[in-house]
């Protein structure tokens, strides 16, 4: 006997489950499914993406050198402004370093700083868009105001001058652009979970949990947070690219990162100006290129995402359809001939 | 088996109501322009409950019947909290809950629980069933471990019918559908053994075929579990199945109450006799002419003078409280009919209606910059001669040319009371010995020896 | 044999594909709509009763296929160009939609609505004309003339649904389809615009086609009804014998779990409808109908009784029942699980 059985429905995307693979699976599930352009815009950014990670996370392995190294075991001294060879693949500097391994090391500095940032950046701008939010009145107004006052700023003068600060108390390291960069994104985290949570506020599943006499810390965080965070990657990730130009552009104002502490690609073409004249290229060239890379390889990434999880833009897999030939002659209503 | 989780107080006996609401209202205060904060001027607020009294006992279901705008959502979220009243009272048995911090209020809620209207966004999405069906009991620490959370979330679910309970433990509310997940939010809501259940349109958005078995749950759920519940509807059918006694409201204000059988066999206030005669029936034999009341709900900020229906009551009489913006609507609903070149013509001796906005009880419509104040009045006296059965006639004391504008002046408008009247209590006019008293002396006095009114040109009415 | 039908479906199917396979929106589905004649169109959620109304439009979404017939002022709308059928939508189909709030523009005025919608259909026209058979249009739904340069939002909801079917009305369609016109509405605004169309029918001569959850107003409207089950039509007459004696066991179910100002006791049907993508074998309904045979698996003959036709073995051809086709059918107890 035929026995019915229930349609099995997809879960919603989009809705982060409980922690854990099932629920990982359920938000990844239409990244799975996507098609079309976004398909092929996420995973080519996640390539370029995972190749500058793996390049960080193996830059001692994968760089033929140091980055600071300007002689080799011997203890001959690299050429200076060498050309490409077949021992520095992309030439070396007025320094006498590898332009290959300082671009290496570049990405494992940009990504160090990038991440910091942006979790620091994440673990201020999270909760007070949050709060904010949910709770409204003077707070949120006050806070709105400074959040907005902070994303007037322009941002790049806004973070030489934290960097500069910051410089004057923790040095110019790694952890100092860091921040500044982090304080100049804080806004961005802010106002876009502060407006979907505005959204989510008035959905009646919240209204239910505040019935149910749930205190807010609770509807917070497991009716408001867990429906809030879908969005979270794709900002993450856009701002990760912004990010990138930001240290980038530090370094070359020379607001950066010590040269001595790590390699870093705007210091790089700030000193590869003085070769343009001369004709030397590569000094400048390449650094140049790893940051149009990896920026639009992130960004790549986020707009792709954006493009599968939000559901407003999600193109759903179009399914070619044949309708079978009839069967039965068709029948004219009504009785008529 | 019912879960004994009742450790706030014992379950009182005695015929107490278990709430009691008097003069309750809820404004939404509107956030005005820049000047009218500035310079401290009221901007007026949304009155969506304005005046509500009932009592609710034990055990019965009371239905609150009104379209939309009428209030009654807004009352089913101000007696839980969920919207904080503005004045009035409210107590859940015996006790004041109206300002309570949520602290305390936290307490009553376990007592006092709601299901919503729609059951696609009433669920967190999420949370698996389980997680959500026993959140109540986490968020009140009345499970004490997993294993007897799981317990009571399987009992729970026994009961509204979601078996086998292993199945829909672990299902989100995306793979269920409308009649399941309405099921869920009924479980939800009474694991933590309410005495109260506002059930807000809980089946409106379901299929008929689905609403039975669900309003089928619910009557059995009152029995096994001793519920009393709010009914908040706009659909009179499901209504007059479900409910003991109804509430009619409208404009946030009770306009009829009494019971069940009562409202149906002999609905008194006219807004209750529209509603029920505009309910189609699923008969085709029985096209009745219905006599739909003109013009829809109106503005809850600025409501109508007197008793809210009036302008679109078919019995309105003097007293109801007549009003300038009630004359702009007759000349509106007056052009709507006319061909163009009618209304071209009479448009152009009549000035800015918007001076008709203000709720006023002597109406001046001004003419425009050289109109005769004269012709406007000729234009009102024809509007009177197109239709004298139209109510606001009757709530016309006097019309004349004036300076520069046409005076309309109009009957001074009572406020309607909630009174008995047979097996129910309605706030009608028409049911109130006082107010018809009133509107006979008026009568008399148009007609008799009382003040003239100014006599009609020849071959007019 | 009457006149012409206005509007003429012969064995419509419109299926969309999904990754688990194709749904069977629509699946050989056959109807005419006379001049003048107002035909409802009724079933619950998933029947492929608005799918079915916007196929007639050919305003189906990307990926649906259809095929079939759908004869209109004689030519068939299957398969026409888009842009031809977009020069007929309009002047000769009117559509009115659900949500009335969200389908008028909030940057223009209605006036500027309705300039706009003559003027695509009637490029010739002058203003002096357009701003007359619009005010006419909008007088016939209680819409005052001063009201005609204000902007959407400063209406009601009941007020916009009606600007929409003033717009649909003044290019004097022949056809109307509305598609639940009045589900998000009030029931007295409900009653008022029924009213209206009501109004249509007699002055007009429009044929109208409306699509409704809802038997209550079909039942007061429609001068012939169709129900739609799962994809096909299962029963099709006039409204007063098809609610006097519904022919099919779905119908009378269906109209038995209506709860209306008259219901003494609670009907449902058990199950819930079914998955269209891999639907019952043979008769769709089987699985649910209290009256099923044996011989309900195979697929139902449309049978034709004096002036319906209905889609169900109960009503033959018994030349094509097989022995013990008749006795009842078993089946599994239907569990909440299945249930809607």
């Amino acid at each position: 006997m035929r026995t019915l059985r229930r349609p099995t429905h997809r879960a919603a995307p989009g809705a982060v489950g409980r922690r854990g693979a099932a629920g990982l699976g359920r938000l990844f599930g239409p990244v799975r499914d996507a098609r079309g352009m976004a398909k092929w815009v996420l995973w080519i950014g996640l390539g370029i993406t995972v190749l500058f990670i793996v390049l960080a996370v193996f830059a001692p392995l994968v760089a033929p050198y140091d980055f600071d190294q300007y002689r080799n075991a011997e203890g001959i001294r690299f050429g200076k402004q060498a050309p490409p060879s077949a021992a520095h693949l992309f030439g070396t500097n007025v320094l006498s370093t590898d332009v290959l391994s300082r671009v290496i090391f570049g990405s494992r500095t940009a990504l160090t700083v990038v991440v910091i940032a942006v979790v620091f950046a994440l673990a201020v701008g999270l909760p007070l868009g949050l709060i904010s939010g949910y709770f409204g009145h003077k707070l949120d107004r006050v806070l709105v105001l400074v959040m907005d006052a902070l994303f007037a700023f322009p941002y790049l003068l806004l973070a030489i001058v934290i960097a500069f600060l910051l410089s004057e108390t923790i040095g110019r390291g790694v952890m100092s652009a860091a921040v500044a960069i982090a304080v100049v994104y804080i806004p961005q985290y802010f106002r876009v979970v502060r407006n979907h949570v505005i959204s989510v506020r008035e959905e009646p599943y919240v209204e239910a949990a505040r019935a149910l006499g749930a205190r807010p810390r609770t509807i917070i965080v497991r009716y408001v947070l867990f429906n809030v965070i879908q969005t979270v990657p794709v900002i993450a990730t856009l701002n990760a690219a912004d990010a990138i130009l930001t240290l980038a552009a530090l370094g070359f104002l020379g607001y950066g990162i010590q040269p001595t502490d790590a390699a870093e690609w705007g210091y790089d073409i700030q000193r590869a100006i003085a070769d343009a004249g001369s004709g030397i290229w590569w000094t400048g060239l390449w650094p140049g290129v790893a940051i149009v890379l990896l920026v639009t390889g992130l960004t790549l990434l986020g707009e792709g995402l954006n493009d599968v999880l939000n559901p407003v833009l999600r193109r759903r897999r179009i399914e070619r359809v044949d309708l079978p030939s009839r069967e039965a002659r068709v029948l004219e209503p009504g009785g008529e001939a | 088996m019912k879960p004994d989780l009742r450790a706030v107080g014992e379950r009182p006996r005695g015929d107490r109501p278990l709430l009691e609401v008097r003069d309750l209202r809820t404004h939404f205060p509107l956030r005005g322009t820049f000047l009218d904060r500035l310079l401290g001027r009221e901007a007026g607020s949304v009155k969506a409950v304005d005046g509500v009294s009932l009592d609710l006992y034990r055990g019965e279901v009371l239905g609150v019947v009104g379209e939309s705008g009428s209030g009654k959502t807004t009352l089913g979220r101000s007696l839980l909290r969920l919207v904080d009243p503005t004045s009035g009272s409210i107590r859940f048995d015996g006790q004041d809950v109206t300002e309570l911090g949520e602290s305390r209020m936290r307490d009553f809620r376990r007592r006092m629980q709601i299901v919503f209207q729609d059951p696609h966004a009433s669920l967190n999405p999420a949370m698996d069933i389980f997680t959500a069906v026993g959140h109540p009991l986490v968020i009140h620490g009345l499970a004490r471990g997993s294993a007897e959370l799981r317990t009571m979330v399987g009992v729970t679910l026994e009961r509204v019918g979601l078996v086998p309970v292993e199945q829909f433990m672990g299902k989100y509310p995306a793979q269920l559908s409308g009649g399941q997940k309405q099921r869920a939010a009924l479980a939800r809501a009474i694991i933590l053994g309410p005495d109260l259940l506002v059930a807000d349109e809980p089946v409106s958005m379901l299929d008929m075929s689905v609403r039975a078995k669900i309003l089928e749950l619910m009557l059995r759920l009152k029995e096994e579990l001793d519920l009393t519940y709010l009914y908040i509807t706009h659909d009179l059918a499901t209504a007059k199945f479900f409910c003991d006694r109804i509430a009619i409201m409208y404009l946030g204000k009770i306009v009829e109450i009494g019971p069940s059988e009562a409202i149906y066999d002999d609905p008194k206030h006219p807004y209750t006799q529209s509603l029920l005669r505009a309910i189609p029936e699923p008969d085709p034999t029985k096209t009745v002419p219905r006599n739909v009341p003109r013009g829809e709900i109106p503005d809850a900020v600025r409501p109508p003078l007197g008793c809210p229906f009036h302008p679109r009551c078919p019995k309105a009489f003097e007293v109801c409280g007549w009003e300038s913006r009630d004359l702009r609507d007759a000349l509106e609903r007056h052009w709507a009919q006319v061909p163009e070149e009618v209304y071209e013509a009479e448009r152009a001796l009549v000035g800015d209606l918007e001076a008709l906005d203000e709720p006023t009880q002597v109406a001046r419509v001004p003419v425009p910059g050289d109109g005769s104040d004269e012709s406007l009045v000729e234009v009102l006296r024809n509007l009177r001669a197109q239709d004298p059965e139209d109510p606001l006639w009757k709530g016309v004391r006097s019309m004349e040319a004036d300076e520069g504008a046409a005076r309309v002046e109009f009957h001074g408008g009572l406020d309607p009371r909630l009174l008995p009247a047979g097996a129910v209590e309605v706030s009608c006019h028409l049911y109130d010995q006082e107010a018809l008293r009133a509107a006979e002396r008026l009568e008399l006095a148009a007609s008799g020896t009382g003040r003239p009114e100014p006599p009609d040109p020849p071959g007019g009415e | 044999m009457g006149p012409e039908p206005a509007l003429s479906l012969r064995g419509l199917r419109v299926w969309y594909g999904t990754i688990r396979g194709a749904v069977r929106a629509v699946d050989g589905v056959s109807l005419d709509i006379r001049a003048g004649e107002t035909v409802g169109l009724v079933g619950e959620s998933g029947c492929g009763k608005s799918t079915l109304g916007r196929g007639i439009m050919g305003l189906l979404p990307e990926g649906a296929v259809m095929d079939g017939e759908v004869w209109f002022g004689g030519r068939n709308l299957v398969g026409l160009p888009p842009k031809q059928l977009r020069r007929m939508r309009g002047p000769q189909m009117g559509l009115i939609f659900q949500e009335p709030m969200t389908r008028l523009d909030p940057l223009m005025r209605i006036e500027d609505h309705f300039t706009e919608t003559v003027k695509t259909h009637e490029p010739g026209i002058d203003d002096h004309e357009i701003r007359r058979r619009s005010l006419e249009a909008l007088g016939r739904m209680g819409i005052p003339p001063t009201r005609f340069r204000q902007y959407p939002h400063e209406f009601s909801g009941g007020m916009r649904q009606r600007i929409m079917i003033a717009l649909v009305l003044v290019l004097q369609p022949s056809l109307v389809i509305a598609d639940e016109p009045t589900t998000a509405l009030d029931v007295i605004v409900e009653a008022q615009i029924l009213a209206i169309l009501a109004d249509l029918k007699r002055n007009f001569d429009t044929a109208l086609l409306l699509i409704s959850h809802n038997l209550g107003i079909v039942a007061e409207s429609c001068d012939r009804l169709a129900v739609m089950y799962a994809g096909k039509i299962v029963e099709e007459g006039p409204t007063v014998s098809v609610f006097a004696e519904p022919a099919h066991p779905y119908t009378r179910e269906l109209l038995r779990s209506v709860i209306s100002l008259k219901t003494t006791g609670l009907h449902y049907i058990p199950g819930a409808p079914p998955d269209l993508i891999d639907p019952p074998r043979g008769c769709r309904f089987h699985p649910r109908c209290p009256d099923a045979m044996r011989v309900c698996v195979r697929d139902p003959i449309e049978q034709r009784l004096d002036g319906r036709r209905v889609l169900c073995w109960l009503h033959g051809p018994a030349s094509e029942i097989p022995e013990g086709g008749i006795d009842p059918l078993q089946r599994d107890r239907i569990s909440i699980a299945d249930e809607a």
